[in-house]
């Protein structure tokens, strides 16, 4: 046998504070009618710092602040300056990369092999990329002088906590408005150090607050009257509730929402990259992913050798520590996650799915899940409707095109989708028919800040990527 | 010899390419013509057409959609004389034959303008392009009442959407005279359905139906109903379209806003290799 | 329509008997090309993403122990002499003179007319005695002429071949003849071990490696290997890694193992052990083995000592200290 010994990533490149205080207008602040909460490392429940919980006051001082800062510093500056910062701190993203991903993977839970060459990347590039926006807003095809919106209200969830603020902050920022944004609860140290960062790149103060807290922080931001513009990314019900939250207001809303993506794989299928495309499609961040492929739809007249091939392969997946370079599947992010979790695949296998899992170890200390399946599965079974967000992939046959495509469909969200087969025609056939706002053929989880992602029905509304992710952030 | 007596038209509600009474059955009178007071049960039937025709609508070629758009504007033309009896200003129904016109051809060029490649890092072909949301509920604008109800209907199906349309309840004649036009255009059955009556009645089953992908609230101008609509929205998500200012000029260019919104953007990868 | 039907079979499905499908051409075609494509990007990236798994420590040092058991030490010069290739062989038996711990290379790869010089060195050592035969590097001779080279080879002590397939019949399209040109010098090999070279840079796609891959081991033969050396594109892992595949559902689907051996461009330690990394994960403990995985190589084993010696010491080595042979 070939054992890996232990390769773990050093956690000394970063330096934790033992507590951290709000980012507004510039300065790290103790919050005035907040309280705190602890962040933990979902992987040990070792208590990585103490953290600043907003209040309603706290909220509006940041809110004021970016106002402020929208109306005598940002919104004046000309598109070639606010450039000039956005690259900067793309740059600064760059240069601390690796002391950015292992915190990321501390406080998440993701290994670091992700954090170091998926999400923090992704995250440099997406400030590049808007950067250049910043001066040529008048070409993006929004008209001839489109205008910012003011302050975003902007709230992100735990599963990219860093990834998803690039994906609020940069094209805010590019298009001249001045955001406060709010990180998970249980992910909000990338963002503080992000709060380092920006004031590393000098800055103007204001122009980025971070107010860190829990739902109720989020929801004091998003009804704040002093915003005009709301984007959050997460859960379906919490979208729903702001969107009501700023009915008969003038705010700007795009929502990022829930999943439950069917990766569709036809018998004529590439079939090696296939089950790599399976695998990555769910056990990807944990499975903490909105445009995870949860549903596999494969064509029954292949789905017995598709799924000894699946089994086989995610045998060969390393559950564990997040820090060791060689784990592909890190902690489940919080106890409440994993309950959920736990919750649903019992759900499935009291339904009569047949679920299964391959040997793994899984740490005594921490959040710890294995990677499942669950065959067998019908529409009618809750874990073939309801968004898990772990690592617990639902199997599903059909016998044609149509029948693929009339499931894949037959769900509330519309985020993503997957095709796996060696026919073009029929890829395209598939690709105009599947309602989701992502779809990935012979390819599964590609993210680029080029490339606009969000999703149709109740997977939210807008996008974020590309030139249409400048649309959320303009008055147009 | 007696003076002849003219034959009154009924004035009807048209869905799904029919013009059926409402099966409550009530009307109420405008302009000495009783007009049909749609009912939730008519709104839902309307809803069900609607969504009917979407896979044929939307599937149809943007050269079909686009000539089939520039066909209403001919009919509108040939009609001219007749919504001006209704009592719509020359002017108004010029404006609205043109928006017609302008709007058909955009159906072929939208999706060049507001998709096209995205040059990603990596060997992938990376192609983002719009689709139609789906179905579509529009509160028409209360005035003008016919370039305000072609300027709401237009830029919603020319993409591929179907929708309902709760027409102006004060001046629904040229509604129903319009759906006369569509019904004589080649327009598909049920892509274009009206519902005159009362806002406060068909809309909030329009805005609270999960069936229903979007809401075009340009017509509510009572700010609190359109802020209890838009919550009844949020239950599926429907894609929002708030009320219109009142000062809204409708014989400006109308820019490709009101298309937009009710598009989805769909993004295809798919890796390049031998 | 490509169709996976018969195809990614595992242990648990039932065995095909695919022996009949070399009777004719058509069927040869239409079991290739009914074999699943491969998507290229999917496999790069699969093989690179194997490429970044860290090994380290106790995992390395095993790690390095088993690439030396694994080299075919190489060397296939015009000018090759008897005494070059012996000193090649005595290095194979002795990698590092310097430390008796370190274990014997897999086999000595050699032209046919060198082989008797390297047999008197390698005789009862262990270390297997390779030749390439069959024409290399390119193949293009006569049938006869290409066994009675095999036979050669065989009788002066060689107890492995390296043979090359018939790339120009293969890309056009003639399976048949590539396929009998293997069966015959399997047969021409007697009891030595049949290693079939793809020249896998020629093959130009994946879906090609593949086919290939699956044409020489229904022929007979005991290993696949990538390359001659001597064309510009050698041994690469996403090449590996179909290779890989193909051996792990061959043996699903006939109960038969094949041996695999990258060849070329292997140069470090570091590669070495990601083409390991691969073997273990793609088909795993039953192919860590010189029985059935080889690295085709040359200038890597200095590497893998030079990395052995800075582990047992700790001191980074130099190239002065390990012999040049």
């Amino acid at each position: 046998m070939f054992e890996y010994a232990p390769a773990p990533e050093s956690r000394s490149v970063v330096d934790i504070k033992p507590s951290y205080g709000l980012f507004v207008d510039g300065r790290f602040v103790d919050p005035v009618d907040g309280g705190s909460f602890k962040s933990i490392n979902p992987a040990s429940e070792e208590v990585l710092a103490e953290v600043a919980e907003a209040g309603s006051e706290d909220v509006d001082r940041a809110v004021r602040a970016a106002r402020k800062a929208y109306e005598k510093v940002w919104g004046p500056m000309p598109g070639r300056d606010r450039a000039k910062y956005l690259f900067r701190i793309a740059r600064l993203i760059q240069e601390r990369s690796r002391e950015l991903a292992v915190l990321e993977s501390l406080d998440n839970g993701k290994p670091i092999k992700e954090s170091r060459d998926v999400d923090v990347p992704l995250v440099a590039a997406h400030f590049f990329y808007y950067a250049g926006w910043a001066d040529k807003l008048n070409h993006a095809g929004f008209g001839p002088a489109p205008q910012p919106l003011g302050v975003a209200a902007q709230v992100i969830p735990w599963n990219f906590p860093l990834l998803m603020l690039a994906w609020k902050i940069a094209p805010a920022l590019a298009a001249g408005n001045t955001v406060v944004l709010k990180p998970a609860e249980t992910t909000p140290l990338t963002a503080l150090l992000f709060a380092e960062i920006c004031q590393q790149a000098d800055l103007p103060a204001g122009v980025v607050n971070i107010v860190t807290g829990a739902g109720g922080t989020g929801r004091t931001l998003v009804e704040h009257p002093g915003v005009d513009k709301v984007a959050f990314t997460g859960s379906t019900e919490v979208g729903k509730a702001i969107a009501r939250a700023v009915a008969g207001t003038r705010k700007k809303l795009t929502l990022e929402l829930g999943g439950k993506a069917a990766n569709i794989v036809f018998d004529d299928a590439p079939v090696d990259q296939a089950v790599e495309g399976i695998v990555n499609g769910i056990f990807f961040n944990q499975g903490h992913v909105c445009c995870a492929g949860s549903r596999l739809l494969v064509q029954e007249s292949v789905a017995d050798r598709v799924l000894e091939s699946l089994k086989r392969r995610m045998a060969q997946l390393r559950v564990g520590d997040p820090l060791d370079k060689n784990t592909d599947i890190g902690a489940i992010n919080s106890a409440a996650q994993l309950e959920r979790i736990r919750e649903l695949s019992e759900a499935g296998a009291a339904e009569g799915a047949e679920r299964w899992s391959p040997a793994c170890e899984l740490p005594e200390r921490g959040f710890w899940f294995a990677p499942t399946i669950f065959t067998g599965v019908t529409q009618a079974h809750r874990i073939a409707r309801e968004e898990i967000f772990g690592p617990v992939l639902s199997v599903l046959t059909f016998r044609t095109p149509a029948e693929a495509v009339e499931k894949a469909n037959n769900t509330p969200y519309g985020l993503s989708a997957g095709i796996w087969t060696d026919k073009g025609s029929r890829i395209l056939w598939l690709a105009d028919r599947l309602r989701a706002g992502v779809v990935w053929a012979n390819t599964f989880n590609k993210f680029d800040p080029t490339s606009p992602f969000g999703g149709y029905k109740e997977s939210g509304y807008g996008r974020e990527g590309g030139r249409h992710g400048l649309e959320a952030y303009l008055n147009v | 010899m007696s003076e002849r007596v003219a034959v009154r038209k009924t004035y009807k509600l048209f869905i799904g390419g029919k013009f059926p009474r409402s099966e409550s059955g009530r009307s109420y009178i405008v302009q000495d013509s009783n007009v049909v007071l749609a009912s939730r049960k008519d709104a839902r039937d309307a809803v069900v057409a609607a969504r009917a025709a979407v896979k044929g609508w939307a599937g149809a070629t943007a050269y079909n959609r686009g000539q089939i758009l520039y066909r209403v504007a001919e009919m509108l033309e040939g009609r001219r004389e007749q919504f001006i009896a209704l009592g719509v200003p020359a002017a108004e129904v010029d404006a609205a034959i043109d928006r017609w016109v302008w709007y058909a051809g955009w159906s072929d060029k939208l999706p060049q303008v507001y998709g096209g490649a995205n040059p990603v890092a990596g060997p992938y072909f990376n192609l983002s392009a719009p689709e139609p949301t789906g179905v579509v509920a529009v509160v028409a604008p209360e005035a003008p009442a016919l370039l305000g109800l072609v300027s709401v209907i237009a830029p919603a199906i020319v993409t591929g959407n179907t929708v309902v349309v709760a027409a102006s309840p004060a001046q629904p004649l040229p509604a129903v005279a319009l759906a006369e036009v569509l019904a004589t255009s080649d327009l598909p059955g049920g892509v274009v359905n009206l519902l005159t009556g009362r806002i406060t009645e068909t809309v909030p089953t329009l805005a609270a139906h999960m069936d229903v992908n979007a809401i075009d609230l340009t017509g509510v101008s009572d700010a609190e109903l359109a802020a209890e609509l838009e919550v009844k929205a949020a239950e599926n998500l429907k894609r929002v379209l708030r009320p219109a200012a009142a000062d809204h000029d409708w014989f400006a260019d109308p820019g490709v806003g009101r298309m937009t919104v009710l598009l989805e953007t769909k993004t295809v990868w798919h890796p390049k290799g031998v | 329509m490509r169709t996976i039907h018969g195809m990614t079979a595992t242990a648990t499905s039932a065995r095909s008997d695919l022996s009949e499908l070399g009777r004719s051409e058509t069927a040869l075609r239409t079991f290739l090309h009914g074999l699943p494509g491969v998507d290229q990007v999917g496999a790069e990236q699969r093989a690179a993403q194997l490429g970044t798994r860290s090994i380290k420590t106790t995992a390395k040092a095993q790690a390095i122990d088993l690439a030396i058991r694994m080299v075919d030490l190489t060397t296939l010069e015009g000018a090759d002499t008897p005494g070059k290739v012996r000193a090649l062989a005595t290095k194979a038996l002795r990698p590092d003179p310097a430390d008796p711990s370190c274990p014997h290379v897999g086999a000595v790869c050699v032209y046919p007319s060198m082989v008797p010089y390297v047999a008197e060195v390698l005789r009862g050592s262990g270390v297997h005695l390779a030749s390439v035969a069959t024409a290399f590097p390119s193949g293009q001779a006569p049938l006869e002429v290409k066994l009675a080279d095999t036979r050669a080879a065989v009788a002066a002590g060689a107890d492995e071949i390296d043979m090359v397939i018939n790339r120009g019949a293969f890309l056009a399209g003639r399976y048949q003849e590539v396929y009998d040109e293997i069966v015959a010098t399997k047969e021409a090999c007697g009891d030595a071990h049949l290693k079939v070279i793809l020249e896998t840079g020629e093959l130009a796609t994946y879906d090609n490696v593949r086919r290939a891959s699956w044409l020489a081991m229904l022929a007979g033969g005991d290993f696949i290997k990538t390359s001659t050396g001597k064309v510009p594109v050698a041994a690469t892992p996403p090449v590996t890694l179909v290779m890989l595949e193909a051996v792990r559902d061959f043996r699903a689907a006939t109960g038969r193992q094949v041996g695999v051996k990258p060849a070329g461009g292997i140069k470090t330690s570091k590669d070495a052990i990601k083409y390991l990394v691969m073997v273990n994960e793609t088909v795993g403990p039953d192919w860590l083995d010189p029985d059935w995985f080889r690295f085709g190589a040359s200038s890597l084993l200095n590497d893998l000592l030079m990395q052995r010696t800075k582990l047992t010491t700790g001191v980074y080595s130099g190239p002065d200290y390990f012999t040049l042979d």
